[in-house]
């Protein structure tokens, strides 16, 4: 090891993990969206002993660039969920997106995209308008807590891009929903 | 209003009237010297037999001889499967024929018709001329009476026979219903192919009756809800066009399309105006989908409805004075009518459950709409005041009607749901009469949506 100090970037990948562990722990409904998010980062704190007189080790390298779509889906998840013929932000929901705006106060360059989509039932037209109500009640929300709306574009595909298909309560339940992406 | 408050208030002659209403049945007269006639208020359940005995085919040049036969064959073909769809009419078999190859050029021997039943006969032939191009002619003889009700002659060039099929279906229904026709029209619709999750939604035309489909979107990006100009020469439809959803317009002719109007909101739900002049749509702004309407010529832009609540679905009347459209500003979807500049907004559905998508007939008289009540979804009909409202279809998801040009006939998409493990849904167009008996799958290559119903042209 020639470095005497460690990189910017290492710093940088070392707050993002304090910060997931951070969330991890003070929110109480952290469970609710973690499942969610695939859990793709490689803790490898643990992998080897610290001896006495060298570095602290104790860094895990996260799988993904920092700001990236990967990092949002990691430390807030990319999606809030609504229910039928609703466009009000549920509790869960409101976590989710705070989240969501914590990461983007941490990337202030990045712009995401909020898509609005509806389940299958309803009429076309409806859910295209019902979509945008969806993305822009997560939009609103995350301008609420200080992000530029400059930096938040909306789309809404109405019934069009389904998650999960079948004609039942579990796939529109998933189909309902505001899908934040990094652009 | 629902249809119990009609029968209390009418008693159940009113009733059946209200049930009775608009659709073109054919009644046979009895007597020699009446005429065979469709009365329009009747809805007789037994459609009339007619004769359609394939076509002459006639040559001025000796080796096309063959190739008409099987045109004139083909010609009758395509005649009968259009009234045969109509619900009015039924096609009599040809094994049954007792005449054998009867011409345009004599009077049919009525004596042969009459014992099978026949009681309208079409009579025609088709020759090919030296000029390269057809003749077609065509006599429709009301058996019983012995008299020819109309004679028609048509040239054109080979390849458009069916056309020339479509508008002599067109005269034959026009003649004995006193309604106009709606066989020589096409269809645009909404193609679908690829998996639900990341759909390929092509637009895609074809003449009534399936035939001559064609596309006319590659697929690269969504396209939904095209719906004809006036003259059919344009189509006005949503395309995620670079991620962008917007309203456009498609002409036919060239194969142009017209980005209609750059806003920051969507464009969606888009329809011409009667006189072709203005396109009516909703226009998204910050989550709020309002109705407005665009000049084509100038450009400008007007707002016709300003509410917190989603406006969406316009549609004008036929003679451009109002126009009917959605709103949930009552807490769930409902119709409403508003004037064209969009004052005087009254709802007008009172039923149970949600109404949407409506669309006003091109006769005027009715109003047809989606409606879902209990997780089951229909097509229905209701007058412009939301009087006599009656359901004409019922499944796990019917949406869309769109009008034939004379009125009595809708065409809308049904899905059918997916099961459990994602598979078995599907999507295909559909027509219904009037009446709510006369319902057909219409013929696609693949999974369908968002039918429009071209107007008709002479």
């Amino acid at each position: 090891m020639t470095r005497t100090a460690p990189s910017p970037k290492l710093f940088m990948i070392a707050a993002a993990a304090l910060l997931i562990a951070a969330c991890e722990s003070d929110s109480g409904d952290s469970d609710l969206y973690q499942s969610e998010a695939p859990s793709t980062t490689q803790d490898t704190s643990n992998q080897q002993n610290v001896g006495a007189g060298t570095r602290n080790n104790n860094v895990r390298e996260l799988p993904y660039e920092p700001g990236s779509g990967e990092e949002l889906e990691a430390v807030a998840g990319s999606r809030v969920y609504f229910g039928f013929d609703r466009y009000d932000l549920t509790a869960r929901a409101q976590q989710t997106l705070r989240d969501q705006a914590a990461f983007m106060r941490k990337y202030p360059r990045v712009s995401v995209l909020v898509e609005g989509h509806a389940d299958e039932r309803g009429t076309r037209e409806y859910n295209l308008a019902l979509g945008a109500r969806r993305a822009n009640a997560a939009k609103r929300f995350l301008v609420s807590l200080g992000i530029d709306p400059n930096r938040i574009r909306t789309i809404s595909y109405g019934k069009e891009r389904p998650e999960a298909i079948g004609s039942n309560e579990r796939s529109w339940a998933q189909n309902r929903r505001g899908v934040t992406v990094v652009q | 209003m629902i249809i119990g408050k009609n029968m209390t208030g009418r008693g159940l002659l009113g009733m059946v009237c209200a049930v009775l209403m608009a659709v073109a049945w054919l009644v046979v007269t009895p007597s020699a010297s009446a005429q065979l006639r469709v009365d329009v208020t009747e809805a007789n359940v037994e459609p009339l037999p007619i004769a359609l005995p394939a076509f002459e085919g006639k040559s001025q040049i000796s080796d096309r001889q063959q190739d008409m036969a099987v045109i004139g064959q083909d010609i009758a073909g395509v005649i009968a499967a259009n009234l045969e769809r109509s619900g009015l009419f039924r096609s009599l078999p040809s094994n049954a024929f007792i005449e054998r190859d009867p011409s345009p050029d004599r009077r049919p021997r009525f004596a042969d018709w009459r014992p099978i039943n026949a009681q309208g006969l079409v009579v025609g032939g088709v020759e090919f001329m030296t000029d390269g191009r057809i003749d077609v002619v065509f006599r429709l003889w009301d058996v019983f009476a012995q008299q020819q009700m109309i004679g028609v002659r048509y040239q054109t060039t080979p390849d458009n026979w069916r056309q020339i099929a479509h508008r002599i279906s067109d005269a034959i229904y026009e003649r004995l219903t006193g309604e106009s026709g709606y066989f020589d029209t096409r269809i645009v619709y909404v193609a679908e192919t690829g998996p639900q999750t990341d759909r390929t939604k092509r637009l895609a035309i074809m003449d009534q009756d399936g035939a001559n489909h064609q596309y006319l979107t590659r697929g690269d990006f969504l396209a939904l809800t095209p719906r004809f100009s006036p003259t059919a020469q344009e189509i006005t439809y949503m395309s995620f066009f670079n991620d962008t959803p917007r309203v456009y317009i498609y002409n036919l002719d060239s194969g142009k399309q017209e980005l209609l109007g750059d806003f920051d909101g969507m464009t969606f739900a888009p329809r011409f105006s009667p006189d072709g002049n203005k396109v009516v749509m909703s226009l998204e702004r910050n989550g709020n989908s309002d109705i407005f309407i665009m000049d084509l010529r100038t450009r400008d832009i007007r707002q016709l409805t300003d509410h917190p609540d989603i406006d969406t679905a316009p549609s004008f009347s036929p003679e451009g004075d109002r126009i009917v459209f959605e709103s949930d500003r009552g807490g769930s979807q409902q119709i409403y009518v508003m004037n064209q500049d969009g004052s005087g907004v009254k709802r007008i559905s009172f039923g149970k459950g949600r109404y949407k998508t409506p669309v006003w007939s091109p006769r005027g008289d009715l109003i047809a709409f989606t409606h879902s009540s209990g997780g089951r979804y229909s097509i229905g009909v209701m007058r412009p005041d939301g009087s006599r409202e009656r359901f004409l279809t019922e499944s796990f998801l019917d949406e869309g009607p769109t009008w034939s040009p004379n009125g009595r006939v809708l065409m809308f998409f049904r899905q059918r749901p997916f099961d459990d493990r994602g598979e078995g849904g599907s999507y295909s167009v559909w027509s219904i009469d009037l009446t709510g008996r006369n319902e057909r799958r219409i013929p696609t290559p693949g999974d369908a949506s968002d039918p429009a119903w071209s107007p008709l042209i002479r």
